[in-house]
């Protein structure tokens, strides 16, 4: 395009982008100033943000709605679980979890992605629940009343504590990252077109399968990754909590509202979730109802969430995983 | 002959799914839109069932004469106020509209009647004990073969409804190609209203099955919803309205041979056929008719 230029980096965006590599290294000095309550509240924030950001990577740029995530959730559980029975170290346990969720996903990949639309959502829901009930069968794994990761307890509490949130820490910026690089890839680009227009892609020579076949098992190491960090930060698993639908409400809830296929919304969603928890929690139902009802008004009323919006009005983008056009002629001359 | 009577009992509960199953299939084939609260929305029928029956002694079959028109409005509203706005704006809205529909009814329920399990049975008087018994191991509940005879008269009644009136004509007309259908002055919103209303009706009478049969709670929605969409796949999703039936017994079928095996295999059972026939190259049992004949699940309705 004559008279025009792609601009990915603003110096906004640029000036952003190292202040979130500098916040991930000031997370990690948290745990040596701050206390223990607080390292466990940030614990289970960078929970949230994976679970959101996983989420967003399917629906915001595959379109691929799952309500079937808390299949990896609590398989990444179980597996850290299993690990640790056989004698492996716990913590490395989540490590090779959070691999074995990836290599889960490849063949389930094969059953679920024939689906498309709403036969998707159900589609990985059925998955989950047939995992869950698999799983509420071994009694070697406490079966349906579930079982604590006794394992840890040979590490001083508060030494714990600062390994659970450190592996957290590093988990989350590390998908968080994988799906920045992703993003910004050409197979980013390629992405988006299917998200936007599966066909259209296709005829342009998109390989959809292949490109969603990727967000799918990223989603499902990412899910799996948290779903280890769960039973590391809570130290009880019981099949029905943590293969309960309810997962999937929380990352719908955290992507509708911070805005749906942004990159940096599901971490805002991830942000208000938490302090909606923090605050309404203990209401139990009330506090469901609420996200239920919040989840439909932005559905139909504010698709792009909250940061969409933002980003709409004052074109700030901190993480430009996009591209921007940007003239440089008056538009006298580009027309000229 | 345990054999012979596990097929017979998963034909019976078959009839549930199909009709739990009915209303899914009717609302995807019209909108394309799969209703993520529609398990909750029977459990709901359920419950103000149960609501009336607090303070009337009658059966539940009187119940359902009020709550079933209410029921049918609601799923007018519903269509109107928060459905048609989803379509608009795209796949993904409509299945995170009713996923956040269904979360605020199961909750709103286990805030309104508490989390114990229900069931309307004890009202309903002989017809949940009575039974047809053929021989020491073989016998045919009076209430599995009403539900499942009632299920046949929806779907027949559907049927008929889709090819002989012009309402329903217009129905497969805006299921077809809501854009063409427009273009002949068919309104395809308030068909798809009604798509709706009747959707919900259907549903609240799988409602009533479930409350009768077995039991309800507040979060019961989500496996009536699993079940019935397993349901409308195993027929081969959108190939012909009766393929929803089809598929319903072929599930229940599944999870009666299952807890034959193992009483705690029923319910996986019924995902592994679900699953089984998703990754057959068919994907579906009724699939291949489809493959010849247009995309809506109603175009076999008419011929």
């Amino acid at each position: 395009m004559k008279g025009a230029r792609i601009q990915r980096w603003t110096p906004a965006s640029l000036s952003f982008t190292s202040g979130f590599g500098l916040l991930i290294v000031a997370l990690a000095f948290v745990p040596v100033v701050m206390g223990a309550s607080i390292v466990q509240d940030l614990t289970t924030l960078l929970i949230l943000v994976l679970m959101a950001v996983m989420w967003n990577a399917l629906a915001g740029y595959g379109g691929l709605v799952s309500v079937g995530q808390q299949a990896y959730i609590g398989l990444g559980a179980y597996a850290t679980l299993w690990c640790a029975l056989q004698g492996i170290n716990p913590y490395w346990g989540m490590v090779i979890a959070t691999a074995f969720c990836a290599v889960v996903s490849v063949p389930l990949s094969f059953i679920v992605l024939r689906f498309r639309g709403a036969q998707f959502a159900i589609g990985t829901w059925v998955v989950a629940e047939a995992i869950g009930i698999y799983i509420s069968f071994d009694n070697q794994l406490g079966a349906g009343t579930g079982t604590s990761l006794s394992q840890l307890d040979r590490y001083a509490p508060s030494t714990r504590e600062h390994i659970t949130y450190w592996l957290t820490l590093g988990l989350t910026a590390f998908f968080v990252l994988l799906v920045f690089v992703l993003l910004r890839s050409r197979l980013g680009a390629s992405l988006q077109a299917i998200r936007d227009d599966e066909e259209a892609a296709a005829s342009v020579g998109v390989r959809v399968l292949a490109g969603k076949r990727i967000l799918f098992i990223l989603a499902a190491a990412g899910c799996g990754a948290a779903g280890a960090m769960t039973i590391a930060n809570i130290l009880f698993i019981q099949p029905t909590s943590i293969f309960s639908v309810n997962y999937s409400a929380f990352m719908i809830f955290m992507v509708l509202v911070g805005g749906l296929g942004t990159f940096e919304g599901p971490i805002i969603g991830a942000i208000i979730l938490y302090f909606i928890q923090q605050q309404f929690g203990n209401d139990g139902t009330w506090y469901l109802i609420g996200l239920g009802a919040t989840a439909i008004i932005f559905a139909l009323l504010f698709p792009r969430g909250i940061w969409g919006m933002l980003e709409e009005r004052t074109g700030l983008r901190f993480m430009p995983v996009g591209y921007r056009v940007k003239r440089t002629t008056t538009d006298a001359e580009a027309t000229a | 002959m345990t054999w012979v009577n596990d097929v017979v009992q998963g034909i019976l509960l078959g009839g549930y799914y199909g009709i739990i199953a009915c209303g899914l299939a009717l609302m995807f084939g019209v909108m394309r839109i799969i209703n993520l609260a529609h398990g909750d929305i029977a459990v709901l029928g359920a419950f103000l069932m149960y609501l009336l029956l607090q303070h009337w002694s009658v059966s539940p079959f009187i119940a359902l004469l009020p709550v079933l028109p209410t029921m049918i409005l609601f799923g007018y509203v519903l269509q109107r106020l928060i459905l048609q706005r989803s379509l608009r704006a795209g796949i993904l809205t409509p299945l995170l509209a009713t996923f956040g529909l269904s979360i605020v009814i199961q909750n709103a329920l286990e805030q309104g009647f508490g989390p114990d399990v229900q069931s309307l049975g004890a009202q309903a008087g002989s017809i949940v004990t009575a039974a047809w018994q053929i021989n020491s191991q073989l016998s045919i509940s009076a209430l599995g073969g009403l539900i499942l005879g009632t299920a046949v008269v929806i779907y027949a009644a559907l049927q008929l409804y889709l090819s002989r009136t012009t309402s329903g004509r217009q129905m497969r007309a805006a299921a077809e190609d809501p854009d063409t259908a427009e273009l002949v002055g068919i309104n395809s919103r308030a068909v798809y209203a009604r798509a709706t209303a009747i959707a919900i009706g259907i549903a609240t009478l799988g409602g009533l099955a479930l409350a009768l049969r077995s039991t309800f709670q507040s979060y019961s929605g989500p496996d009536q919803l699993i079940f019935a969409f397993e349901a409308v796949v195993i027929g081969g999703l959108g190939s012909s309205l009766w393929g929803a039936l089809l598929g319903g017994i072929v599930l229940g079928v599944a999870q009666t041979i299952g807890a034959q095996i193992n009483p705690e295999w029923s319910i996986l059972s019924g995902h592994i056929v679900f699953l089984l026939v998703l990754i057959s190259p068919r994907g579906g049992l009724l699939t291949l008719r489809s493959r010849r004949g247009a995309r809506s699940a109603l175009s076999g309705a008419g011929a």
